[in-house]
Formats: C-alpha cells, structure tokens, sequence
C-alpha cells in the first residue's frame, strides 16, 4: 500500500492507501473523491482525469507520453505539473505523493 | 421496456450473410430496426467491411474496445475534410469552410484551443442563471391537457435559444440559427432546403454578414462572455479570416444543435418507457447527473463517426486498406455487453454512468459535453419542479439517418 494524497480544488485533502499497479485515476474513483471524472475508464483519451503533481515528485513520476500530451492540449488551465492521472501509476517510490485538483475537468 | 423493434423483422438480421450486412441503409434507423445488425456484427464479425452501400464500401467497427483504439490511433485513422471528412457520407469538394473536426493536427489542435474556453465548465457556470431563467418561460408556456409536439415546442426552442445565449445572438432572430445549421447540413439537391451549391453559398454568405456585424459590434465593445466576443478580443482568433469565423461558428451551431435537441427528446422518450426509472428520479433529484448521462449513452445522438485510413492497418485479422472508410459505430459500443452490464436497458443509477462512447474519444472527443450536460440537467431539474408526468401518446417517426440518430416529432401530453 502505497500513501497518495489528493488536495481538492477547495483545499481540502484526503490520503488514501493505494495498491501497486493502480492508476491515481482509478485510485480516487474507487475512494469516491470528487473532481476526477475519469470518463474513458484510463485509454489517455478524454482528459477527465487531468490533476497537478507536486513539484518534488515530478522528477518520479517520469514524463508524458506523447497521446498524453495531445490530450492535455485540450484541458483547461495545464502547467508544466499537469498530468492525466490515468497515466500515473502507483508503485513503492510515490509514496507520500501530493496531487492537486483543478476547478474542474472538462 | 428494451428499444422498439418496429420496421423490418428481426430474423432479416439473423438470417441474412454476413457479407451483406449493411448497417447504412437509413431505412434501418427510420424503423429503429439496426439493433439486431449490430448485435450479430458484435458477434460474429466486429471489424466487418461492407463492399456497397449507397455511401460506397466501408468498415463498421461495432465492439468498445475497438472503437476506443481507432479513435485514439489519429496517426493512422484522420479526419480531413480532403479525404471525406468524419461521416460516411463522403463530404464534398465544393463548399468547404475549415472546421477543426474535419482537421488533422497541428491546425486541428490549434484551433480547438481556441473555441474551447469558451465551453469550460467555469465559463458555463457564468451563464446558468440565464439558460435556467430560459427553460423555466419555455416550460411554463406549456399546454396541460392537450397534445402537442416536444421536439418543436421544447426540445429545438431549448436549444436555439442555448445557442442564441451562447452567442448573445438577437434573440428575436433566433430561428435564424436553426434556419443556418439545417442549411449547412443540407446536401443540396432538387426539392432539398436548398437545391444548389450557389444557393447554398449565399445563404452561408447571409449568415457571415450578420454575424460580422456582431463581431465588429463587439470588438469595439469591452470583453464580454459570450462566445463572439471572446473571439473577437481573443489573443488567438482576432485576426481570423472570415472564412474561419463562420467554420467556427458553423461549427458551434451544427455541433450543439440535433445531438443536444435529440438528447432532449430522448430523454423525455426513455423517462415514458421506463416508468420506474422515472420513480427513482423524482424520489431522489440527485440522480439527475447520473441520469444526464444514461441518456447521452443511451440515445447515441451522433449514431456513428467516420475516418479514412492513412496507411495499411492490421486490425482484429483483417487488412484495413489506405484510403478505406473506417465507421465507428458509437451506437454499438455503447450496447457492447462485454464492456457494459445489461447495455440495452435504460438505468440511471448505473454504477459508472460516464462510461459511454457518445461523445468521442481521443483528440475530438466532444468539446460540448459540459454544455450539453449543463442544458440536460437543468431542463430535468425544472421538469421535476413542474410536472408529474409527461406521457408519450404514439411512437415518435425517426430521422431516417446512419448519421443523427434523432427524432423528427414526440405527441406527448402533460395531464392538467
Ligand atoms: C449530447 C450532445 C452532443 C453529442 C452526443 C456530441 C457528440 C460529439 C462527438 C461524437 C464528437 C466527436 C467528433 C469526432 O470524433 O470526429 C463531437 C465533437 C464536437 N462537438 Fe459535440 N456533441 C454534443 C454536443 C455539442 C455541443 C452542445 C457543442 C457546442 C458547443 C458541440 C460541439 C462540438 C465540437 C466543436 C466538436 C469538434 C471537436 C474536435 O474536433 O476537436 N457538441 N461531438
Ligand atoms: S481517464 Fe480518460 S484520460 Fe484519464
């Protein structure tokens, strides 16, 4: 189990554990946090799942995959952190990893 | 209730070759009688090509799975307007505005970046009060106890008056927008709304010079929210040629206008056919996002859409040719039972409601969802605040369409 804390759009946090080999998409589904729609159930095709790594993690987390990329075009507000959280999967290292929320996915 | 099955009988499907399956004949949809096709192809024959059909030959791709990796794979299946564009009617050479989803990136994905802030959820969220205030006078003009036509009176009036909003569009000119977007769809022909290209042209000419009176209006004006003045005051789009304003804005109008007006419909159509889902929502309004989305699945407003291979491609033990039509048949995914628990009945508390291929997926994945939603949501929430039932009184006639999958009346009732 691995620890992953999503901060919502409002400030508020919630940690969940996580198992290796889950996605953060499927990850806050599961545990009904809201603001990750995850429409096309993690194909890196609708852009749903868009979320901001914390700046210490990013060099983990690896880059985007060029499809992740296109699709993060079309997101609203994308920074350098901004990552589709379908794309991130969880194993041993990210433990303790913060992502933010945008205001919402569209 | 399951999806009537009026018009041709079912054993056609069953019994008929394989290779002669043609799921494009509108008669089909005009008789709603495509769902058994679509189950046998699933079947028996997912990637399965059609040598005739009154579109010329084509692949249907039918299964989920399938269909989401055509759509992602736009390296290979693309969308250009120059090789017959995104339905499986081939787009013509003569009239051709640039529409970014009848483009390939990088000028697709410029594009689109532009128009898309404009549909964000922050920025619908500025206009609700006003779309809301909009459905409530349409509901309350209603007739209680008589007949009357939904489609006309509410489910195209909704949605010009959402695209007159969107616009701030002159709202006693509305049915103009209506008017414009059946106008570029049409393929002129003897006895259509229009009946040649020239005539088609200098309606669409029509159309840019009113709305370049209502960009230079606004570009001397202060930024406002709606859709042309953002353009014009836009970083991105204030030096767009006139050509690419009326793609984009014929875009916007033919884009919103059936897929949400039958969603609309469908929405009505559905809550008749299953009185207990109807129960569920009025017991519990919270179920209106959920329900939103059951419907988009379930009435697949735009049935297919279409890209032409760019190279070879091996796919499912068949050779996709370069140049072939691809179909991606939405309709059929989102009855795909390998992927979705019991796909062909109508549940608005499914456990992942989202989960459909109505709107696209991949790089055109629909840039009006939120809209779309944001209109479905609030006319059901008036409805609840309002009515008791709307009862459907005889099977609404079909578009007769492989493309808009749609209605053309709903007789409903509304007990006084
Ligand atoms: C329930 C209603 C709607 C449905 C089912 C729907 C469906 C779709 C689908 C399937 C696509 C993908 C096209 C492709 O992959 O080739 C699409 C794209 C698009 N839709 Fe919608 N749509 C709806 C509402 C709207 C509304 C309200 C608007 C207007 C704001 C709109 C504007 C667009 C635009 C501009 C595109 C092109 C996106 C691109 O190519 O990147 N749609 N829509
Ligand atoms: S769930 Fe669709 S892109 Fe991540």
């Amino acid at each position: 189990m691995t620890k992953i804390t999503y901060v919502m759009f409002d400030g508020g946090e919630r940690a969940v554990d996580l198992k290796t080999g889950v996605n953060l998409m499927q990850g806050a589904v599961a545990n009904n946090i809201p603001g990750i729609d995850g429409d096309c159930g993690g194909a890196c095709a609708c852009a749903t799942c868009h979320v901001y790594v914390d700046a210490a993690w990013l060099p983990k987390v690896g880059p985007r995959t060029a499809m992740e990329d296109s699709m993060l075009e079309f997101a609203e507000h994308v920074e350098a952190n901004s990552r589709l959280a379908c794309q991130i999967t969880v194993r041993d290292e990210l433990a303790g990893m913060v992502v933010r929320l945008p205001e919402a996915q569209h | 209730m399951a999806d009537g099955n009026a018009g041709a009988p079912i054993e056609d499907a069953t019994s008929i070759a394989l290779e002669d399956i043609d799921v494009s004949n509108p008669a089909l949809w005009a008789a709603d009688s495509h769902w058994p096709y679509f189950a046998r192809l699933r079947k028996e024959a997912p990637v399965h090509y059609c040598k005739a059909s009154m579109f010329g030959p084509y692949w249907s791709i039918t299964k989920y799975n399938d269909i989401m990796a055509v759509d992602t794979n736009h390296q290979v299946f693309s969308s250009e307007a120059a090789l017959g564009g995104i339905a499986i009617i081939d787009q013509g050479a003569e009239l051709r505005l640039p529409m970014f989803i009848a483009m390939d990136p990088p000028k697709h994905d410029a594009q689109r970046k532009v128009v898309s802030p404009i549909v964000s959820p922050m920025n619908l969220a500025t206009m609700e009060p006003l779309i809301r205030g909009r459905v409530q006078q349409i509901l309350d003009g209603l007739p209680r106890g008589e007949t009357f036509d939904w489609v006309d009176r509410v489910s195209i009036e909704l949605t010009t008056q959402m695209l007159a909003t969107l616009f701030d569009f002159p709202f006693e000119d509305r049915r103009k927008l209506t008017y414009w977007s059946d106008i570029a769809t049409t393929i002129p022909a003897p006895g259509m709304l229009v009946e040649t290209e020239e005539e088609k042209l200098s309606i669409l000419m029509e159309c840019l010079g009113y709305f370049m009176r209502l960009w230079n209006e606004r570009v001397n004006a202060p930024p406002r929210g709606d859709l042309i003045s953002m353009l014009a005051h836009g970083e991105s789009t204030r030096n767009m040629s006139p050509e690419e304003y009326l793609g984009n804005l014929i875009l916007l109008i033919v884009g919103g206008n059936d897929t949400t007006r039958n969603s609309i419909s469908g929405s009505v159509l559905a809550m008749h056919q299953n009185p207990g889902e109807f129960a569920k929502l009025k017991a519990n309004p919270d179920l209106i996002p959920s329900m939103v989305s059951e419907t988009i699945r379930w009435q697949t407003p735009l049935a297919h859409m279409r890209r032409t291979a760019l190279e070879d491609f091996e796919f499912s033990g068949q050779t996709i040719k370069k140049g072939d039509k691809v179909i991606m048949w939405y309709v059929s995914g989102n009855r795909d039972e390998t992927v979705i628990e019991r796909p062909d009945e109508y549940i608005i508390d499914r456990e992942r409601p989202r989960q459909h291929m109505s709107f696209g997926f991949g790089i055109h994945r629909c840039v009006g969802n939120r809209l779309a939603e944001l209109q479905l949501k609030i006319i059901w929430e008036e409805i609840l605040a309002r009515f008791d039932r709307i009862e459907v009184m005889v099977e609404p006639e079909r578009v007769p369409s492989p493309f808009v999958k749609g209605y053309l009346n709903l007789t409903v009732r509304i007990p006084a």
